[in-house]
């Protein structure tokens, strides 16, 4: 997992749409390089897990808000009638030092949305900042409408395979399509996602100010010109931007991000991928469905380095090879130049090892899908002593921004692609409500690893928890032993049914307490079917109780009910809460 | 429930990981000729089927239909041991999955001749089976000298493959002149060039920027043009005469140094055109039409940035529509095919090819808004971006080759359509009017290629009347 960093330490903060992101973050998630964090003291260096430990303590010492938010809570519980009309005070007239608001997030995208309903739920006056416009990256430039050109992408792809086609008795004439009405498509989809999220804050109370956001000091936050406002907890949560390395001229026309490429203004004939994580391999999916050849530029020596070994290489025998794409891996583009003067757009190669010139290709247009940088500019963290790292904002594992020295500082948050821990707009949302769940008085530290990812490809690739390399590493310095279970949608009715028997599932578990480490799945409808399983992790729920839950018959669900009855657990035969469940 | 429930434990788990058999020297068709070295050692006995030897080459099995290569993921024995008929020796990777191969024969791995993670072509020797045990050095030997493993021996196309293309493969040294430049090719291009085993570099590409295509190398390999789905490269609808390439049905043989040019998609296209376009009984009828007028006009409409054509187009679509028989067309040779619109295709040389952009509605537009739409057509043509309603829609085609300087010129006509007007140059000419005064005036001569058997000689006559009288005042086209 760390090599993606440490190989191509220039150009590869993590790369990915957002909904489409994943990654081996699990462990690690700031794998940034060390060398980067340096001047901010040794406390950056010791592995991750260490650090968390001590802010974990010394926050709850020192920590005066959080000991005032516990005590409150305190008070509310007795009753329920108490906790409605508190929370109704509290909206109106926050206690000691008056505050504009209990709570300001910065950044309108899904992280905030996310934190501003919970917020609301919790009783808290809530306002969300927004430069741009509502949604941010994923419902405007990401995930959302990438999603659509994909859904027409898929329905390309099975009207032009005769043989699929053939195999269901269907004929179908050529099919063609327009290009301006699929992007409209995609631009309709991201309309309508942006109202109905503007929507549903606006009905829950959540004041949408406009213009850029900033921190001006501790608990103060300056918005457009020169609008000043108070809350008594910020949150930023302002997102990322795509990642383009030095030497790359992007022109929006011929060489373009994943902003400009789902605009889809043009289909070429011809485009190089630099990038082959999560954004890459979505956009080579929907450009081969409408015709084009890809070409993908890989700076790892193999394609799809995120993902685990087995799953990218099944992946890549079905996505890759039978379609017109080819690859050049160890690579970087040191230089993209656009298409001018009747030229081509060239792509300069170089060795990404010894630096030399390895080729220069001529191509009708390149999209650059190395990754997201985090947008931070302008935030005014200097206000309150924070230095970013290559961007991010340091935070701790309950989102507390992180200052230069090493201290938290106090009600001040940052949630989603701002702090890179792991770049999906669920996960930001998560993170969103977690920190509001600290705010309002219940301690919460999100747990990464039942994060789900998944890359929405034909068929999708999903996943949760670790790869199989991950947990066997783990399994080996924790000393305990690692199995892996593997079903094959050949074996799925369903998916036999839909003439899709393409595709695996595999669960790595520990064989002697059934806990589930990761699961990943490579077939038909993979991105829904990963929530069983990511919700068995984020509950706890172990494979010897799970694997007794009924699936309806014939469903894609049973692809994972094969995978918790094919797991081997050492000594459970029964289990406690089914029983119960049984007896009532 | 109980039957539902029998249901649910039915599915049986399959392993992506199957196995397969080879068959060495026994192997029937797939490997025709291939390079199989029969080893024969002085003292072995005489057995029944003449073809078996004591060492068998173990080769790399085609495990799909389009595999043309695998790739050694492991070797499950090593050197020098023991194998057993039906026991797996080696996983291959092909392009679908991993597969064990397994032997046909009891013996000992005698040496491996492509390594792990190496590739090897379909029918290439992977590795060397000996009999005995005694005859593993023997095998080792004969293992060492064959060609470094790497160097993966040529294999002829598996038995599935189409035959041979019969093409000439252009000498080495006119390869080693193009030497300094690049070849570019599509990643599709080179997925079918190594499918259908064409050598890349010897295949002219016609794409933009001189690139190789996929219909490149199909060219090259002697197939027909798949019909590549959503964007479809526009194949180039009707041809009239003037580029088109006479296609000789006999074939003298080869001058020594003449080299085979395979054609292009394009010129497919439009070589099948020409073809048919000799089962439909054609004459012509030539016009001479003043130009005087019609040259005034244009100095004064070039400068807004109307064109030659979209003037002599909107002549035609003018005097097509007083003269529908001229636009109508032929399909089944019992009827007239009256079309509602007049779309004029004009034909346009791009680079090796020909193809026959369409103005809608050409007596409808003004001038400018064809010249523009013309504008438009053509840069499209050039990018290969022509959608088939823009090729193919035509209900008469003007060809011109004025420019050049020619007079006259007859073209052939396009199936699908009634006439095709071809429109020489502008020139000074001498005449005499009816009074006996000689005066020089521009003229062109105009020749229309028509169908007989819709379009009679007094139907051209008077469409040619029409046009010439359209262009010699020609105000009414600016209208």
């Amino acid at each position: 997992l760390s090599s993606i960093f440490s190989l191509s330490p220039d150009r590869s903060l993590f790369l990915t749409m957002q909904s489409a992101v994943a990654l081996p973050f699990s462990q690690t998630p700031l794998t940034r390089p060390s060398r980067l964090l340096g001047s901010t003291g040794s406390i950056f260096s010791t592995p991750r897990s260490l650090r968390f430990c001590g802010l974990r303590r010394e926050a709850f010492c020192s920590s005066p808000s959080t000991h005032l938010t516990l005590r409150s809570d305190r008070v509310r519980i007795p009753s329920t009638r108490f906790k409605v009309s508190a929370a109704a005070t509290t909206n109106g007239a926050p206690p000691p030092k008056s505050f504009d608001y209990d709570l300001i997030i910065i950044g309108a995208g899904v992280g905030g949305h996310g934190a501003a309903l919970h917020a609301v739920e919790k009783g808290l006056k809530t306002a969300i900042i927004e430069g741009d416009v509502v949604g941010g990256t994923c419902v405007n430039r990401g995930c959302v409408p990438s999603k659509a050109l994909l859904a027409v992408s898929g329905r390309m792809r099975e009207l032009q395979n005769e043989h699929h086609m053939k195999s269901f008795g269907l004929q179908v004439s050529a099919a063609g399509y327009d290009r301006q009405g699929v992007a409209d498509h995609a631009n309709n989809l991201a309309t309508k996602i942006r109202n109905n999220l503007t929507n549903s804050m606006k009905a829950l109370g959540v004041d949408i100010l406009t213009g850029f956001g900033s921190v001006l000091g501790p608990q103060k936050v300056k918005y457009g010109k020169d609008n000043i406002i108070t809350a008594k907890n910020i949150i930023i949560a302002t997102g990322s931007v795509p990642f383009v390395p030095k030497g790359i001229e992007v022109d929006g026309k011929t060489v373009i991000t994943s902003d400009h490429a789902l605009k889809l203004e043009s289909v070429p004939d011809w485009i190089a991928i630099v990038g082959s994580g999560y954004i890459g391999l979505e956009f080579s999916d929907v450009y081969t469905a409408l015709g084009s050849e890809v070409t993908f530029i890989e700076a790892l020596d193999q394609l799809m380095p995120g993902f685990d070994p087995e799953i990218s290489k099944l992946a890549q025998r079905v996505l890759i090879n039978p379609r017109k794409i080819d690859y050049h891996t160890g690579v970087f583009a040191s230089k993209i130049t656009p298409a001018k003067d009747g030229k081509p757009v060239m792509i300069e190669l170089i060795d990404a090892k010894t630096k030399e010139h390895k080729d220069t290709l001529e191509v009708d247009a390149a999209l650059i899908a190395t990754g997201r940088a985090p947008f931070t500019n302008g935030l005014g963290l200097e206000n309150v002593n924070v230095v970013t790292q290559r961007g991010f904002i340091p935070v701790d594992e309950r989102m507390r921004v992180i200052d230069g020295n090493g201290k938290l500082v106090p009600n001040l948050y940052c949630i989603g692609d701002a702090n890179g821990k792991l770049m999906l707009a669920h996960a930001a949302s998560a993170q969103g409500i977690s920190v509001v769940e600290q705010v309002t008085g219940r301690d919460h530290v999100l747990n990464h690893l039942s994060i789900p990812a998944a890359c929405f490809t034909h068929p999708e690739i999903s996943m949760v928890g670790l790869t199989e390399p991950q947990a066997r590493e783990k399994g080996e310095t924790e000393g305990f032993k690692v199995s892996v279970a593997k079903t094959s949608f050949k074996a799925n009715t369903k998916a036999l049914a839909e003439n899709e028997g393409e595709g695996i599932a595999k669960m790595i578990y520990r064989p002697d307490n059934g806990e589930i480490l990761g699961v990943h799945i490579f077939g038909l409808h993979a991105a829904d079917l990963i929530h069983e399983a990511s919700n068995a992790i984020a509950l706890g729920t172990r494979i010897q109780d799970i694997k007794l839950a009924v699936h309806a018959h014939p469903t894609l669900s049973e692809v994972l009910d094969e995978l918790f009855k094919a797991a081997k657990v050492e000594g459970h035969a029964t289990t406690k809460t089914v029983s119960e469940k049984v007896a009532v | 429930m109980a039957a539902s429930s029998s249901f649910l434990s039915t599915a049986s788990l399959s392993n992506p990981k199957s196995t397969i058999s080879f068959a060495s020297s026994v192997s029937p068709a797939p490997i025709p000729s291939l390079r199989r070295v029969v080893f024969r050692s002085p003292s072995s006995r005489r057995r029944v089927m003449t073809i078996r030897s004591k060492i068998r080459e173990i080769f790399m099995p085609a495990l799909s239909s389009t595999m043309t290569e695998g790739k050694i993921v492991s070797w499950i024995k090593t050197e020098g041991e023991k194998l057993a008929k039906g026991e797996s020796v080696v996983v291959v990777e092909s392009d679908k999955a991993d597969m064990d191969v397994e032997t046909f024969y009891d013996g000992y791995l005698a040496a491996i001749v492509v390594g792990e993670g190496e590739t090897a072509p379909v029918g290439a020797a992977i590795g060397l089976l000996a009999e005995t045990e005694a005859e593993i050095e023997e095998a080792k030997n004969k293992a060492a000298s064959k060609p470094s493993s790497s160097a993966v021996v040529p294999s002829p196309p598996p038995a599935t493959s189409s035959p041979a293309p019969a093409i000439a493969q252009p000498s080495p040294a006119a390869a080693a002149s193009d030497g300094p430049r690049k070849t570019v090719a599509t990643p599709h291009a080179k997925k079918l060039a190594k499918q259908h085993k064409v050598d890349i570099g010897s295949v002219a590409g016609t794409g933009p920027f001189g690139r190789i295509t996929a219909s490149d190398v199909e060219a090259a390999a002697g197939l027909a043009p798949t019909v590549t789905p959503p964007p479809p490269p526009p194949p180039p609808a009707a041809a009239p005469a003037p580029t088109a390439k006479a296609t000789t049905t006999s074939s003298p043989p080869l001058l020594p140094d003449a080299s085979i040019v395979p054609f292009t998609a394009m010129q497919s296209a439009v070589s099948k055109n020409m073809i048919e376009s000799l089962s439909v009984p054609t004459f012509r009828v030539g016009y001479p039409v003043n130009t005087d007028a019609l040259d005034a006009l244009y100095e004064k409409v070039k400068p807004k940035g109307v064109t030659m054509t979209a003037l002599l187009a909107k002549a035609a679509g003018m005097a097509l529509a007083q003269h529908p028989v001229v636009n109508a067309s032929c399909k089944d040779g019992k009827s007239f095919s009256y079309n509602s619109n007049i779309n004029v295709a004009v034909a346009v040389a791009i680079n090796g090819g020909l193809i026959t952009p369409v103005l809608q509605d050409a007596n409808k537009l003004d001038l400018y808004l064809l010249s523009q739409k013309w504008k438009e057509l053509v840069g499209k043509a050039r990018s290969k971006q022509l959608q088939p309603h823009e090729y193919n829609s035509g209900t008469f085609t003007l060809s011109n080759l004025g420019m050049f300087g020619v007079d006259r010129f007859d073209a052939i006509l396009p199936p699908g359509q009634g006439a095709i007007m071809a429109v020489g140059a502008s020139k000074p000419t001498v005449v005499a009017d009816k009074d006996g005064f000689f005066s020089v005036k521009n003229k062109m001569l105009v020749n229309v290629t028509a169908d007989h058997r819709i379009v009679y000689g007094a139907d051209l006559a008077a469409f040619l009347q029409t046009f010439a009288k359209i262009v010699e005042n020609p105000d009414s086209l600016t209208l």
